[in-house]
């Protein structure tokens, strides 16, 4: 995993989520889940284009219960963007790279 | 003649495209594999594959496609992410019929031949209320989503191999699966039916069809009517998984090569177009059975061909 991708977790999620100094996309993800593996190295690569501007986090919802269930993920990939402590944008499944990156200069 | 970048340009990283590509990198033509996300294609959303052969125990879609990509990387098959926009098919008055375009969003690439096999997405439902709850509770992915319903009630739509494979799936997470089918019997392979049938948690409504999903946020009930009678009837349910078909994934032809009535291409056996120098294999191919089996065999064959199309451009 890319060292510009932080892991996040039920405890930590307010610190680094939350209270984050710059925006932050947050991929909720599970190892049994095919789409969130095949996304992993599309979002390795924005890390590197975006990590200066924006805080790339991952969170495994099967380790993690409470996050996914407070912000009622039902479905995995689900990509969220965070700024100022709130949701700014959220799409969910396999979805190309252009929107993900759509995403992220919506939060700029 | 110009020089094309590359000998083939193949559209799609899902099984077809893949097996295209490891059969022209063998045969040392310069070819680029384009997919929009990552190498996969539907096989990744597949829990669980026990009909493709020299897996006896079978293998899960994610295992499987990692291992086609990794034979296709051994022979040098470049792999680029790159979602296609437009083709120049050198059909146009004056423009060379052996230089093709591939228009991305970001930059133009030249082939001699192109394979398309961008495979197909499955078919939306068709009910109110659809895209507010797609992950709200609404999937197509019951390897990704089916575990957040943990001893919850979900709804299936289908009557496919898809369909009742997935339900099954669902089985080891919901506490009761309804599987809505249009008709009164499966269209699924003999030894699905005998399972579905089998297991204590599903419940297939027959003759029936969803009319309407319904909650607050996040999907709460599910309307079914159905389709002999006309009765209604809701059904309490968190979750709502929908496999009803797939869509062909052709908007970047722009009507160029000729398409069947549901907008698959339309190929001849040697996997040739209606364009000279385009060939087209997998699901987005017309054809009565769409498997990863089938799919591999379009490949091999797409490839063969351009192959040979290749080298009659040379003479």
């Amino acid at each position: 995993m890319s060292k510009t991708i932080i892991e996040v977790n039920d405890d930590n999620f307010d610190k680094e989520i939350l209270k984050s100094d710059k925006p932050v996309l947050l991929d909720f993800w599970a190892p049994w889940c095919g789409p969130c593996k095949a996304i992993g190295p599309v979002i390795d690569g924005l890390a590197a284009d975006y990590g200066d501007r924006v805080t790339f986090a991952k969170m495994n919802v099967d380790d993690n219960p409470a996050t996914p269930s407070q912000y009622e993920v039902r479905a995995i990939p689900t990509l969220m963007i965070f700024k100022d402590g709130k949701v700014s944008e959220q799409a969910t499944g396999m979805m190309p790279k252009t929107k993900i990156e759509d995403l992220i200069k919506k939060a700029l | 003649m110009e020089k094309p970048d590359y000998d083939i340009v193949i559209i799609g990283g899902g099984p077809a495209g893949l097996t295209a590509g490891l059969y022209a990198s063998r045969a040392r033509l310069k070819t680029l594999l384009l997919e929009k996300m990552a190498p996969g294609g539907q096989a990744l959303v597949t829990d669980w594959i026990e009909n493709y052969p020299g897996f006896p125990e079978g293998i899960s879609g994610v295992d499987l496609v990692d291992k086609m990509t990794e034979q296709a990387r051994r022979f040098d098959l470049e792999i680029e992410t790159g979602d296609v926009v437009s083709l120049g098919l050198g059909s146009e008055a004056g423009s060379d019929p052996g230089l093709k375009t591939i228009v991305l969003q970001d930059k133009t690439i030249s082939a001699s031949a192109i394979i398309i096999a961008s495979g197909a997405s499955p078919t939306p439902l068709g009910a109110p209320g659809e895209e507010r709850f797609f992950g709200r509770g609404l999937s197509f992915c019951a390897t990704c989503d089916g575990p957040f319903y943990k001893d919850k009630v979900v709804v299936a739509v289908g009557g496919g191999d898809t369909a009742v494979q997935e339900s099954l799936f669902l089985t080891r997470f919901a506490k009761k699966v309804y599987l809505v089918h249009r008709r009164d019997q499966l269209r699924a392979t003999g030894i699905l039916q005998e399972r579905i049938l089998a297991n204590p948690k599903i419940e297939i409504l027959w003759d029936c069809v969803v009319s309407g999903i319904n909650g607050l946020s996040n999907i709460e009930n599910i309307a079914v009517e159905n389709v002999k009678t006309g009765a209604q009837k809701t059904i309490a349910a968190d979750g709502l998984f929908v496999w009803i078909g797939i869509m062909p994934s052709t908007s970047f032809l722009n009507g160029v090569a000729k398409l069947d009535s549901s907008n698959f291409i339309l190929t001849n056996e040697k996997m040739e177009t209606s364009i000279p120098g385009v060939f087209a294999a997998g699901d987005v191919r017309s054809k009565s059975l769409r498997q990863i089996s089938t799919a591999v065999g379009d490949a091999a064959v797409a490839a063969f061909s351009a192959e040979h199309y290749i080298e009659s451009l040379k003479s």
